[in-house]
């Protein structure tokens, strides 16, 4: 018999028998089920974050903030500022109209649908040029608000997680009355958290005065930046810094996907490494039951080598049911489920999907089957080596 | 006592089995350390919070200031002890991800309202003598390696009169607190801010007020009469008690810290069961052996007993092995540098641990244990 044909052989009588081991393969199996349920649950977080903070970003354009501001929280300058910059070269124009639009940026308490606390929604000011410099955000519900109006437009993400914005309702903040007439999504994005009124309006509520706190220029190029940027940022007119969309919030999703996956990664090994002994025992115990059997199969001439592959096949195997059992699971209770948290840097909310990708699902899997080749390998070696005639004494 | 050989070799009749038992309980409790300093994270402090300490923030959001005017108005009505206001300066040391919050106070009501917060005497002396006085917390000095006498510039989206976003402090006093308190804030005179501020940039007005009244099971009517008193103004307020404030922001922070912990919960459970499982197999295979223990004449008290010792035993030393090695990680510090504040294991849930322990190994003992017990001696010999 071959060499192939002999570990083909083992292998298969090993994997068959399984069933008759299910207590402790289970614990092999449940165990890695675990890790990989953690490792791509907690990431899918992450990447949800990630994704909808990125998808915000475009790269042909640019936010223009006053020099020392990070974000558009803290960041400000004033409305004749704001129409030096809307004349910097490198805009895009669609007609007669700049594609630039000043804003502002300002958090509003609404309760959160699923526990009726307030939370800082963001609430942003625009301009009709708003709209085609940002032209993935489209209407799917109601209608446009009518600027000079007490009108908002709110994003798809904010009516599922904050109470009180269906279209036709209204908004009471301080002495203003906000009224929803139209509901928009923009690519899963941050966006979507946003309710989008007037800028005037905003300034008169917030008694802001003629004051903006951040340009969103759309460029003919994303190569037209540098002219752009050097053209603001040597004007001695102005004291701003421009930074490109997909730079900014690149760098606003940073500090809760770095805390997230830190925190994902290092509970997933450290659970690895407990799933890894889990498997260990397993084996042990599968080696242990079937030490008569191993030795008579020896006897009968099948090489150490055979025996060895076998158990590792067997551990390899359960790893990887473990592991497509745990990807489904989180895969199927977790992916899109819709949430929001506090974006630090501007204390507003974000509200996101979980999103478990076909990459973390090959990364949880990946993991699954090397803590399986980690747990079988010990038992494998102890199968092979054996002694073949006390082995066959044994009960 | 006498039967403490006995346990100790039945344990070790299988080396390599009590082995990786052993060490998977010890990665489990050290799972269950880690994640209840995340728990605690994520809850922000709250057990900390005091409920004779009402915070009033304006109605439409905390990031509107109120006008400095209040407080007289504030410290007027009956039943307030205390009146002072905090205003985040939203400072930047070097790199904005270097975050750590910068908060403008008045020195003394603000120490005087929060007597868990520890500052000596003579540093608060220096303070109130340095208007460019800042007081830090000890786990922030630790983390930029700041000392008293230390020169800091910090950026902020406050300009001074001339124009610069820069602000310069004079580091006067380390202040220090009891576990879970966040020593990681960085507090400077707001006199300090309100005179060199640009006036464009809020001058006269505060970022909230903390309030600290004279019997707390009044701090619901109180609150009615403060936002009472600025209905219908310019910037008309909402009161809570702090805890319900903090409460508010660590649900904003929401679904996804529980979510977490959640979905951790539910897998160290997984774990615990297997092992648990693992140890009553341990148990079951050793039916006949036990029934030889009776013959001999051992009582089933002893023999329930010498079981129990035995995965109480592996419970307990695995799991309080891990647990120490959590408590030895989380002293060591925050790893992801300042984002997971405060960082520490609460003693509550070291005790819920060690409780955790002893469920594990009675639960892991018990019932083939009293199926030991039960056993009549002929059927058990027979079984071989």
């Amino acid at each position: 018999m071959s060499f192939f044909t002999q570990v083909i052989a083992v292998s298969w009588l090993n994997l068959r028998t399984i069933s008759q081991r299910l207590g402790s393969s289970a614990v092999a199996v449940i165990g890695i089920a675990g890790v990989v349920i953690v490792l791509v649950a907690v990431l899918s977080m992450a990447q949800g974050f990630f994704a909808a903070m990125t998808a915000a970003g475009a790269p042909d354009r640019a936010l223009v903030f006053r020099t020392g501001a990070d974000d558009e929280m803290t960041s400000g300058f004033s409305g004749p500022e704001a129409d030096i910059i809307k004349q910097a070269p490198g805009l895009r124009h669609e007609g007669n109209e700049v594609l630039a639009a000043a804003e502002l940026f300002v958090l509003i308490d609404l309760p959160k649908i699923s526990t009726g606390t307030p939370a800082n929604v963001p609430m942003r000011g625009v301009e009709p040029s708003s709209f085609p410099v940002r032209e993935e955000a489209r209407l799917i519900e109601g209608r446009m608000l009518r600027f000079g109006t007490n009108e908002v437009v709110a994003g798809r993400a904010a009516t599922r997680q904050y109470q009180g914005l269906k279209v036709g309702s209204e908004i009471k903040a301080g002495q203003t009355t906000w009224r929803v007439v139209g509901v928009f999504e923009s690519r899963g994005s941050v966006a979507e958290t946003e309710l989008w009124c007037d800028v005037h309006f905003l300034q008169g509520a917030y008694r802001r005065g003629n004051t903006y706190q951040s340009v969103h220029a759309r460029l003919e190029s994303p190569a037209s930046f540098t002219q752009f940027k050097d053209w603001l940022t040597s004007n001695p007119q102005l004291k701003v810094s421009v930074k490109p969309e997909v730079e900014y919030y690149m760098t606003q999703s940073q500090t809760l996907t770095r805390l997230i996956r830190t925190v994902g990664f290092s509970i997933a090994s450290l659970m690895g490494i407990g799933a890894v002994f889990g498997a260990i025992l397993t084996m042990y115990t599968a080696v242990s039951t079937r030490t008569r059997e191993i030795a008579t199969l020896r006897a009968l001439g099948f090489n150490t080598v055979s025996v060895l592959i076998s158990v590792l096949a067997e551990s390899f195997g359960l790893a990887a049911i473990g592991g497509v059992l745990g990807g489904l699971i989180a895969y199927f209770g977790f992916n899109g489920f819709e949430t929001s948290t506090m974006n630090w840097q501007t204390f507003s909310q974000v509200a996101f999907a979980f999103a478990v990708t076909p990459r973390l699902l090959a990364q949880g899997l990946g993991y699954a089957l090397v803590m399986g080749v980690i747990g079988g390998l010990l038992p494998a070696l102890r199968a092979a080596r054996l002694p073949i005639a006390s082995a066959l004494r044994e009960l | 006592m006498k039967y403490l050989p006995l346990v100790w070799h039945n344990m070790w009749r299988r080396k390599v089995r009590t082995t990786f038992t052993l060490l998977s309980i010890f990665i489990a409790f050290l799972l269950f350390g880690v994640l209840m300093t995340i728990r605690a994270t994520f809850s922000l402090g709250v057990d900390l919070a005091g409920l004779d300490r009402l915070m009033v923030i304006h109605k439409i959001s905390i990031i509107l200031p109120l006008p400095a005017s209040y407080q007289a108005q504030l410290k007027s009505v009956p039943g307030v002890d205390v009146v002072t206001h905090n205003t985040w300066f939203g400072g930047v040391y070097q790199d904005p991800t270097n975050f750590f919050a910068t908060i403008a106070v008045e020195p003394e009501p603000y120490f005087g309202i929060y007597p868990e917060v520890h500052l000596p005497p003579e540093q608060m002396k220096a303070w109130l003598a340095d208007r460019q006085g800042a007081v830090i917390g000890v786990e922030l000095a630790k983390r930029f390696n700041w000392k008293i006498g230390d020169r800091v510039p910090l950026k902020s989206f406050y300009r001074q009169k001339n124009g610069s976003d820069s602000w310069e402090f004079n580091i006067v006093g380390l202040y220090d607190g009891e576990q879970g308190l966040d020593k990681t804030q960085f507090f400077f005179r707001y006199d300090y801010l309100d005179e060199a501020r640009n006036p464009a940039n809020g001058a006269g007005t505060v970022g909230w007020y903390v309030i600290k009244i004279k019997d707390s099971s009044k701090s619901k009517e109180l609150a009615t009469t403060f936002d009472d008193m600025f209905a219908n103004s310019q910037a008309e307020t909402k009161t809570t008690t702090e805890k319900g404030f903090i409460d508010g922001f660590a649900k904003q922070v929401g679904d996804i810290g529980s979510i977490m912990i959640a979905i951790l919960v539910a897998v160290l459970f997984t774990m615990l069961l297997v092992v648990g499982n693992t140890m009553a197999q341990a148990v079951r295979e050793r039916t006949s052996e036990l029934a030889v223990l009776k013959t001999l004449g051992f009582s089933n008290a002893t023999v329930l007993a010498l079981v129990l010792a035995e995965s109480m035993f592996i419970a307990v030393a695995g799991g309080g092995l891990g647990l120490l090695t959590a408590w030895a990680i989380v002293s060591r510090g925050d790893p992801t540098g300042g984002l997971l504040t405060p960082f520490l294991l609460p003693n509550r849930d070291v005790v819920l641990g060690v409780a955790l322990m002893a469920v594990v190994g009675v639960a892991a003992g018990l019932l083939p244990a009293a199926g030991a017990m039960r056993l009549r001696i002929t059927d058990a010999l027979r079984k071989v």
